[in-house]
C-alpha cells in the first residue's frame, strides 16, 4: 500500500480521514477531548462539497447526523464519553433501522463527568452496548497515530458492509498526540471504498429490509424513487411497523447473526514480538489496546532486555471482541496480563473467551497515560 | 370531483391507529392536498417524524419517511435538508415531542431558519400514553399524572417559535380544514423554517376527563378558544387571554435561510470568497 507521511493530531487524523473516505457530513456538538475533530472538520467538510453543523446538544449532533445518512450519504459525529451517554438512544434507532454512520469517541475520564481533559479508557464497557436492546455493536480501538487515520476509514466501510453504527475509541492522550505518522495516500483510501449496497430494480419489487437472515437490510439512498419508511420500531420488510411474531423474531436474529457471523471480515489485531513466544515456561503475553498499547511495547522491549520473554497482543477491533484468536494465545501461554485504563473491562471479555480466571491485570484509573515501568514493574511482580 | 387522496396514501396501513374521530385525519388530508397543490414528486419530499400518535403520520404517507426517536424530529430533519438543500422536508410532531422533550430542537430549528416545515399537532395532552400532562395543557385540567388538576403554566407554541427566530408561523384549528391547507402551502412556499400550531383534539384522552368526551365537544372547545388573529388584534389585552389568535402569525420573507448561508461556508472554505463578516447582518448582537 502507498504511504504517506503527516504530522498531526489523532484528532485531526479523525477528521481528514473522514473525508478522504468520503464522509460528506458532520452534525457534532462541543466536548473536550473530541472537540478538535469537529473545528477541522468543519473547515475540510464544506471545503470539499459537504457540510459539518455544530447542533444545540449531543442528541441532536447524531440525530442530524443519523438524518444524512439515511437520506443517503456517508456521516459522522464525534464526542467523548458523556457525549455517547446522551447519543445513546438515537445509536440504538440506528442499529434498529440499520443506518450507518461512524461515532468517534475521544475517551475521557469518567462516569459522569469525571476528567474531562484526561485520557482514560472507561468507555470500553459501554461502546459494546450504549443502547437498550439486542444488537452487536462494531468497535474499532486506535492504537496509534495512523490508526486515527485507518481506523475511521475502516469504520466507514465496515458502517456500509454492515449497515449499522461503527464506534471508533481513541482517548485523549492519541487525540492530541501530535507527531508523524504514515498513512495511506488519498488514492489508496478512494480504491478501498466500497459503498453501501443498492438496489436498482423496480421500485415496486424493492423491499429494503428482505435480506438473507445474516445479511444487511439493502437501504438505497433517498430521493431517488425508492420510497420507504425508517422505523425504531420492530419492523417488516418494507419498514412498516409490525408486531407480527415471527418478523419481529427474524429482525432481531439478524441484526445479532449479521455481525457475529461475519466476525472474520471484523476483525482486526497486532501481534507484537509473539513470534517467539511458543509456550514455554516464564513467557508473557500482555494485552492491551488502544493508547495503552504504546506503553506495553516499550515496556516488552525492556523485559526481553531483561531476559523475559514477552509479546504484546492488540485487538483493534474490540467488539465483536476477537475471541478465537484470544483464546488460541491464552491456551498455549500461561502468564497472561491485561493493562488497561479502567477496571477490568476487556479483562472480563478475556476471562470469557480463554475460559480462564488467572488472568492477571493492571489497571490504572487516575486520568494519567501508563508509563512503560508501570507495566515492567508488574510483569515481576505478579509472574 | 373529490380529491383523490389515494396516490399520496400507503393504502396497505390503512385503518390508522388513530382512534374514531381524531383530529390527525383532518390534518393529514390538509398535508396531502396541500402537497398535491404545490406540485412536489412523491420523490422529492421527505417526512419526518417523531414519536405519539403523530409519530405514525410519516409511516401513513407514501413519500421518503422517518419514524425517529421522542422529540428528535427537527434533528434529524436538519441532517437530511443539510445533506440536500433542494429537496423538501416536512416534520410532524405533537405537543409532548416538539415542546417538551424535543423542545431545544424546535427552539434551535427555529433560530437556525432552517428550510424546514414543521407541522405541530397540539391536542393539549399525551395521547398515545393515555393522558399525562403535556406542556400546552391548560392549568386546572385533570390529566393521569395530575389527577388533582394541572398546576403546570402552559406554553404558547407560536409564541416560542416566533422569539426562537422561525420566519414563518401560523396556527390553524382542525375545524377549518380548507384554511389548514391554505396556510400549508403559505409555509410550504416560504423558505425558511415553517412552523404550524396545528390545534387539534383528543377527546378521549383529554376530554373524557375534562367535560367534553365527545369529538363534538371538543372541537366546540376548539372553536371557543381560537379566533382569527385580523379579528384577535382588535381585542383588548384582557379579552386576548384565553384565546388562540388563528392564521399567519409571523411571515418574514427576507430572513436568511440556512442552507442558502452555509452555501457561503462552502464558498469562502473553497476560496471563492472570503470569510463570512458581522457586515454581512444587519443585526450585529
Amino acid at each position: 500500500m502507498e504511504l504517506r507521511e503527516i504530522i498531526s493530531t489523532g484528532n485531526d487524523l479523525n477528521a481528514i480521514a473522514a473525508v478522504d473516505a468520503g464522509c460528506e457530513f458532520f452534525g457534532g456538538y462541543p466536548i473536550t477531548p473530541s472537540s478538535e475533530v469537529m473545528h477541522t472538520i468543519s473547515d475540510l467538510l464544506p471545503a470539499a462539497g459537504g457540510a459539518a453543523i455544530q447542533m444545540e446538544d449531543e442528541i441532536a449532533g447524531i440525530a442530524a447526523t443519523a438524518g444524512a445518512a439515511m437520506a443517503g450519504v456517508r456521516a459522522m459525529t464525534a464526542t467523548s464519553g458523556p457525549g455517547v451517554s446522551l447519543k445513546a438512544e438515537n445509536l440504538g434507532l440506528a442499529q434498529m433501522a440499520e443506518v450507518p454512520l461512524v461515532l468517534v469517541n475521544v475517551m475521557r475520564g469518567g462516569p459522569s463527568t469525571g476528567l474531562p481533559t484526561r485520557v482514560s479508557q472507561g468507555d470500553v464497557r459501554q461502546a459494546r452496548n450504549p443502547s437498550h436492546g439486542d444488537y452487536r455493536s462494531i468497535t474499532l480501538c486506535a492504537g496509534n497515530l495512523a490508526e486515527c487515520y485507518t481506523e475511521v476509514v475502516r469504520a466507514f466501510n465496515l458502517a456500509d458492509r454492515f449497515m449499522q453504527p461503527v464506534i471508533v475509541l481513541t482517548d485523549e492522550t492519541i487525540g492530541h498526540m501530535h507527531g508523524k505518522a504514515m498513512i495511506p495516500t488519498v488514492e489508496e483510501v478512494k480504491k478501498g471504498i466500497v459503498p453501501r449496497k443498492t438496489f436498482d430494480g423496480p421500485a415496486e419489487e424493492y423491499f429494503p429490509y428482505e435480506c438473507g437472515p445474516t445479511e444487511p437490510a439493502t437501504l438505497n439512498p433517498m430521493f431517488k424513487g425508492y420510497r420507504y419508511h425508517f422505523t425504531g420500531l420492530h419492523h417488516d420488510k418494507k419498514g412498516f411497523p409490525t408486531e407480527e411474531i415471527e418478523t419481529c423474531r427474524k429482525l432481531i436474529q439478524r441484526l445479532e447473526d449479521k455481525v457475529m457471523m461475519h466476525t472474520d471480515e471484523i476483525e482486526l489485531n497486532e501481534e507484537f514480538m509473539m513470534d517467539d513466544l511458543t509456550g514455554e515456561e516464564g513467557e508473557v503475553l500482555i494485552i492491551a489496546y488502544g493508547s495503552v498499547s504504546l506503553a506495553a511495547k516499550e515496556a516488552i522491549r525492556h523485559l526481553r532486555a531483561d531476559g523475559i520473554k514477552a509479546g504484546l497482543f492488540r485487538p483493534i477491533t474490540l467488539w465483536p471482541s476477537p475471541a478465537d484468536t484470544i483464546k488460541k494465545h491464552t491456551d498455549k501461554i500461561k502468564n497472561v496480563l491485561c493493562v488497561e485504563l479502567n477496571i477490568r473491562q476487556y479483562t472480563e471479555e478475556v476471562e470469557r473467551v480463554s475460559g480462564r480466571l488467572d488472568i492477571e491485570g493492571l489497571y490504572k484509573v487516575n486520568g494519567r497515560a501508563l508509563s512503560p515501568y508501570e507495566i515492567v514493574e508488574k510483569v515481576k511482580e505478579v509472574f | 370531483m373529490a380529491f383523490n387522496y389515494d396516490k399520496y396514501l400507503r393504502l396497505e396501513k390503512m385503518p390508522t391507529l388513530w382512534c374514531w374521530g381524531c383530529g390527525d385525519g383532518v390534518i393529514l388530508k390538509a398535508f396531502i392536498r396541500a402537497v398535491d397543490k404545490m406540485g412536489w414528486s412523491q420523490d422529492d419530499v421527505c417526512v419526518v417524524s417523531g414519536i405519539g400518535c403523530s409519530g405514525r403520520f410519516s409511516s401513513y404517507v407514501d413519500f421518503n419517511t422517518i419514524h425517529t426517536t421522542h422529540g428528535r424530529t427537527v434533528a434529524f430533519a436538519t441532517g437530511v435538508k443539510l445533506a440536500n438543500p433542494d429537496k423538501h422536508v416536512i416534520c410532524v410532531g405533537g405537543d409532548g415531542d416538539a415542546l417538551a422533550i424535543g423542545g431545544n430542537h424546535t427552539i434551535h430549528g427555529c433560530r437556525r431558519n432552517i428550510d424546514i416545515n414543521f407541522i405541530v399537532i397540539n391536542n393539549f395532552i399525551y395521547g398515545l400514553t393515555n393522558s399525562q400532562t403535556s406542556p400546552t395543557t391548560p392549568q386546572g385540567m385533570w390529566t393521569v399524572s395530575q389527577k388533582a388538576g394541572n398546576i403546570d403554566p402552559t406554553f404558547d407554541a407560536c409564541d416560542l417559535a416566533i422569539a426562537s427566530g422561525a420566519s414563518f408561523v401560523a396556527r390553524e384549528k382542525i375545524t377549518e380544514p380548507r384554511k389548514l391547507e391554505k396556510i400549508f402551502i403559505k409555509g410550504f412556499q416560504h423558505r425558511g423554517f415553517s412552523f404550524f400550531d396545528v390545534i387539534s383534539n383528543c377527546h378521549i384522552n383529554l376530554g373524557r376527563k375534562n367535560k367534553m368526551a365527545s369529538a363534538m365537544e371538543n372541537l366546540e372547545w376548539i372553536d371557543n378558544i381560537t379566533m382569527p388573529k385580523a379579528k384577535y388584534d382588535k381585542l383588548s389585552e384582557e379579552e386576548q387571554l384565553n384565546l388562540f389568535p388563528t392564521g399567519v402569525l409571523k411571515h418574514d420573507e427576507n430572513a436568511r435561510e440556512y442552507c442558502d448561508m452555509y452555501e457561503d461556508i462552502k464558498a469562502a472554505q473553497q476560496g471563492k470568497r472570503g470569510v463570512i463578516t458581522q457586515d454581512e447582518f444587519e443585526k450585529k448582537i
